[in-house]
């Protein structure tokens, strides 16, 4: 089944575990709900309001950017692995 | 008096107490991480953290000094029919917060310029839908350090709750005196330098970079606006400019006295093409008359190669009228205990600082 991994830089504000999301998680956006359902705070670090990717939030599907960062329909595959990195950035 | 200070930096919040021998840092919290705004009311103190990748977010540290993560402003989903809307409807800053005049009212200020409402200190927010869904407000543009437009001030009426006025920075002044049922635009007077002459008048695309309220005359209200200097006596109808505003006119920062209408201070910059004070000389300016005269206040402050900036939320005055306090771009970080006639620095390097309050 799909997993979910959180870079570590997350765990400076709270629990971000890897997650097997289950095999209903045919796209990026069902991957990502079903990882909120059980850790709801994480939602406004990853997606803003209208539920898109957050803009510096980097995401990873089988190795290929996210292509789809507003309605996240990237499709995932069975055992495939999502990565959520934080994008490059100065400061 | 106030004997505590909290400053909102670009990497962290700090505590700034008042201790034998002067003022210093006695705790620091989220350091590392870029705060927008602070506020404390009633024992609780409400932080912003602005995370550059992973969104603006808001804690809040109880009456026994625990911090805890609450739930966000956030904006309702956007509907089909609003794609000429030209912001997102997306929270990008808490800009600031205001208390709202009743037991555990609090406003928030954002970024795309989005008013928030809560009755419960923090715990829960709500948008204020009359005012983001007013036609007008997609004429409402960008300010320097972002491309959305911003809440930059919320005047909370002493003598009656139901009146709020908030400036926006581009939007102009906009009041509402049913508690938020309606708005109107009411800044007449203003007038810019950066719009076509024929539009220069017009009440939208003034830029607020701050308004400041007299508590004790709250129909005294000061502007420090992109082009000028204003001051109305008539809650914020009209405007007339501040001519005599010196060294010049254009700045981001005003406070009123708590209790005198005819005072005001100010931290000015050289113009809008050079933002850093005049001759690199920091000084704040002060009138005690309405506007008609300004002292330039300098003792204590840096007079010569001083390029700091001041921000429109990094001037604090607290209740007494007496102590003031502000933070730069540069880190510094000036305190004073006579009105602003003498300031005194702390000894500490810090973060560029974005907000500074008494607590």
């Amino acid at each position: 089944m799909p997993t979910v991994h959180f870079t570590s830089q997350l765990e400076r504000f709270l629990p971000a575990p890897s997650v097997d999301v289950g095999p209903a998680a045919a796209t990026l956006g069902a991957a990502l709900a079903a990882v909120f359902t059980d850790h709801p705070a994480l939602q406004s670090y990853i997606l803003d309001d209208q539920g898109a990717l957050r803009r510096h939030v980097a995401v990873f599907v089988a190795g290929k950017p996210a292509r789809d960062r507003e309605k996240l329909t990237d499709p995932v595959g069975p055992d495939e692995e999502i990565h959520v990195f934080q994008a490059l950035s100065g400061g | 008096m106030s004997d505590l200070l909290q400053v909102a930096t670009r990497k962290g919040l700090f505590e700034i107490a008042r201790k034998t021998g002067g003022w210093d840092i006695v705790a620091s919290h989220f350091l590392g991480d870029p705060i927008s705004a602070v506020l404390t009311i009633d024992g609780m103190t409400l932080a912003a953290p602005d995370l550059g990748h992973f969104g603006p977010k808001l804690w809040r540290r109880d009456t026994k000094g625990t911090w805890s993560e609450m739930a966000m402003p956030t904006f309702p989903e956007k509907p089909d029919d609003a794609d000429d809307d030209p912001h997102p409807w997306t929270l990008g800053r808490i800009w600031n917060f205001t208390p709202g005049g009743v037991p555990g009212r609090l406003y928030a200020g954002t970024m795309p310029g989005g008013l928030f409402r809560s009755d419960d200190l923090g715990e829960t927010w709500s948008l204020v839908e009359s005012l983001w869904l007013h036609p007008d407000r997609k004429k409402w543009f960008g300010v320097a350090g972002g491309e959305q437009p911003g809440l930059s001030s919320v005047l909370v009426d002493p003598r009656d709750p139901a009146h709020v006025t908030v400036g926006v920075s581009t939007g102009g002044v906009w009041a509402t005196r049913d508690e938020g049922k309606t708005w109107s635009v009411i800044n007449k007077g203003m007038t810019n330098e950066y719009m076509p002459p024929d539009q220069q008048g017009d009440p939208i695309p003034q830029d607020i970079h701050q308004l400041a309220q007299c508590p004790a005359a709250p129909d005294v209200m000061w502007c420090q606006h992109h082009s000028a200097v204003f001051r109305s006596t008539d809650g914020g109808e009209n405007w007339v400019m501040v001519t005599a505003a010196k060294p010049t006119g254009f700045g981001f920062a005003v406070q009123a006295h708590p209790t005198d209408g005819q005072t005001a201070w100010f931290v000015p910059a050289e113009k809008d093409e050079r933002r850093i004070p005049k001759d690199g000389k920091l000084v704040v300016s002060r009138t005690r008359d309405g506007g008609k005269t300004f002292d330039v206040l300098s003792k204590g402050l840096p007079q010569r190669h001083a390029y700091d900036l001041v921000y429109r939320h990094a001037l604090a005055v607290d209740g007494t009228g007496e102590r003031l306090a502000f933070g730069s771009t540069s880190g510094g970080m000036w305190i004073s205990e006579d009105a602003g006639d003498s300031w005194t620095a702390l000894d500490a390097r810090l973060p560029p600082v974005a907000a500074v309050r008494f607590a």
